[in-house]
């Protein structure tokens, strides 16, 4: 029987597999042989310096890049062989919150947020509007729906992209680089709704960042990408990686004393 | 008595309870593909029943997103107003998480801002004149600016980039020399072609070298040129010093003592004004070549009679209007290009607003230019 809500098993059965992927640019093979799996419900942080293949990886999971070598299922279907129509099908189930907010800067807050839902048949304009409203009080940006995206500062536009990522409930998350260009407190406003959103709808989510303290709080696993390995060299809870991590580069990235590694 | 409906993804029943209440089960999926059937079919269940509390059991619901969540509280908004109470009953963990996702007060707060409608012509009529009037503004003072930048550096030419002069010059004049040519030879060629159907009629096959030569000279040359380089150039000054804006690579330059006109808008200046006239001799010269092309394969002339009759129509007078013509284009070209780049303050977005004017207003400012060249020229030439 289909559970109410998403499935609120962590580590329940995955819904992103990824096997054998291998990305190149050119002559340039970034990720190699890359596999892993990603379970309904669960916060999984992708960390590692800047220029490892984290963004890289992220642009294959969501199919905005096919794969040199290897397979990527999403929800069951393999987007590294379907087609535009199977992609699409599938997108409609992901949210992503790409680095730059990405709002559409000639359209108002309330019409970005509004966009995914333009393509759904049999709605009214006022549940549309409702459903805008809703998700802007959700990130906590009630009343907004009239501001343009240059009107709102950086904390802003990205609590309103993540409305707009979030507006047809889709069952995985995605953020780039959530905290970048945002101080303290806005990191920690967005980290509280990330939470709110995983718990209150289930939502799978895939963090990709070099922010480490963040990692560390939110992430349900953490897979750290090396440069030079071409891939992931260390999976687990940040408990258990804290605990039995013996290799120096997943001790120097994740738990160096004195905060956050050097980007390189 | 008891009622029901359903959809393929949920399913309704209500019944009377005690009291004038009314109980209605709900089950199944409650999500965003039957958001506005779940609404009305709800308010058909209620409508016409006695004014008692609604009981809603979600045991039955087995999946629930936070659109349908919203349509169960759409459905409580209305009882409200209707002063029936609303109740829900049976509702898991998962669907308590959802629903308490939701912040009622906040959805429907009023916009901080009402939304933007047209305006009405007076209005709209009275906002193009006073945007005018800011442009007009801003383009004087810019020129102002770029006067007082040249006559800094006009007496310390050692202060000017000539490297960045340079490289104007090449992307201007010689990365646009192909195109020009181009262009300019088959303008000669229509010209030359279309009135030698109506000159041929009276013998006059002769005159098309002279047409031709007048047209392009004092006029084509000169304004086709100019504007090709308005689309060339003027966008990619606009874009360039646009993007830097953006990206606080002007605010650096003041910072570190630089004045951003004398930096970056004098060099494209000096070399568009070096380069411009260069390319509309260059333009005379392949429209009248364009235009030799059908004098000697169509009208039977020869190239020498071709070129002698050009020559007896072309004076000195008409040769230095067209280059001074040249020369104050390619000024309009650089000073709107620019000037149009500076004026870029928010986004990305604004460069490309910022390209198409530039090219818009050059051009627009090229035509009025010239046309009060031609009314001056002929009381002077």
């Amino acid at each position: 029987m289909e559970s109410t809500g998403r499935d609120p098993v962590k580590g329940g059965e995955p819904v992103i597999v990824v096997e054998g992927l291998t990305a190149r640019f050119g002559e340039v093979t970034v990720l190699e042989e890359v596999s892993f799996g990603v379970h309904r419900g669960e916060i999984l942080c992708f960390v590692g310096g800047s220029g490892c293949g984290k963004s890289t990886l992220l642009k294959h999971v969501i199919g905005l890049i096919r794969p040199a070598a290897g397979k990527v299922w999403v929800d069951g279907v393999d987007i590294a062989a379907g087609g535009e129509k199977e992609l699409n099908a599938i997108r409609k189930k992901i949210g992503v919150l790409f680095q730059s907010d990405a709002l559409l800067a000639s359209m108002t807050l309330g019409e970005n947020v509004g966009l995914p839902l333009e393509g759904l048949m049999g709605l009214s304009r006022e549940t549309m509007e409702l459903i805008v409203r809703m998700k802007l009080g959700m990130v906590n940006l009630s009343g907004y729906e009239n501001h343009y995206p240059a009107e709102l500062s950086g904390g802003m536009r990205k609590r309103g992209g993540l409305a707009r990522a979030m507006v047809l409930d889709p069952q995985i998350l995605f953020f780039d680089e959530p905290s970048a260009g945002l101080d303290p407190i806005n990191t920690a406003e967005l980290e509280a709704l990330i939470r709110e959103i995983n718990i209150g709808l289930g939502t799978t989510i895939i963090i990709v960042s070099h922010q480490v303290e963040l990692v560390l709080r939110l992430a349900d696993r953490i897979m750290l990408i090396d440069r030079a390995a071409k891939g992931i060299i260390a999976t687990g809870t940040p408990a258990e990686l804290r605990v039995s991590a013996t290799d120096p580069r997943v001790r120097d990235f994740l738990f160096r004393p004195g905060g956050v590694p050097e980007e390189g | 008595m008891r009622k029901e409906r359903s959809q393929p993804g949920y399913a309704l029943r209500a019944a009377p309870a005690e009291g004038g209440e009314q109980v209605m089960h709900l089950s199944g999926r409650v999500s965003l593909e039957d958001a506005e059937e779940l609404l009305a079919d709800m308010v058909t269940l209620s409508d016409g029943e006695p004014a008692g509390a609604v009981h809603i059991d979600l045991a039955g619901v087995t999946y629930m997103d936070s659109a349908g969540a919203l349509t169960l509280f759409r459905f409580e908004e209305r009882l409200r107003r209707e002063g029936r109470p609303c109740l829900y009953t049976g509702f898991s963990e998962r669907v308590r998480g959802i629903m308490g996702l939701i912040d009622r007060r906040e959805m429907f707060r009023s916009p901080l801002r009402e939304e933007s409608r047209p305006a009405g012509l007076v209005v709209a009529l009275g906002d193009a004149g006073f945007k005018v009037y800011a442009d007009f503004r801003a383009l004087m003072t810019f020129l102002g600016d770029l006067v007082a930048a040249i006559g800094h550096l006009a007496g310390r030419p050692g202060e000017v980039r000539w490297g960045d002069v340079l490289s104007v010059m090449r992307r201007t004049g010689a990365e646009g020399f192909p195109i020009v040519a181009l262009i300019s030879f088959l303008i000669g060629l229509i010209i030359a072609f279309m009135s030698s159907l109506q000159l041929k009629q009276f013998g006059a096959n002769i005159y098309v070298a002279s047409l031709v030569s007048l047209a392009i000279i004092r006029e084509l040359g000169p304004i086709m040129t100019a504007i090709l380089v308005a689309g060339r150039s003027a966008s990619a000054y606009a874009a360039e010093i646009g993007t830097m804006r953006v990206n606080e690579e002007v605010d650096a330059l003041v910072t570190m003592g630089f004045e951003p006109i004398r930096f970056l808008a004098v060099p494209k200046l000096i070399g568009t004004v070096l380069v411009l006239p260069v390319l509309t001799l260059y333009a005379d010269l392949f429209g009248i070549f364009g235009g030799l092309v059908v004098g000697v394969m169509m009208l039977d002339l020869t190239p020498y009679t071709y070129l002698q009759e050009s020559q007896r129509v072309i004076t000195l007078f008409h040769l230095l209007s067209s280059l001074l013509k040249a020369l104050v284009f390619a000024f309009v070209v650089a000073w709107i290009g620019c000037q149009r780049g500076f004026e870029v303050r928010g986004g990305v977005e604004e460069v490309g607003a910022a390209t198409t004017s530039a090219v818009v207003t050059s051009i627009l400012l090229i035509v009025i230019v010239d046309s009060v060249f031609a009314v001056v020229l002929h009381y002077v030439g």
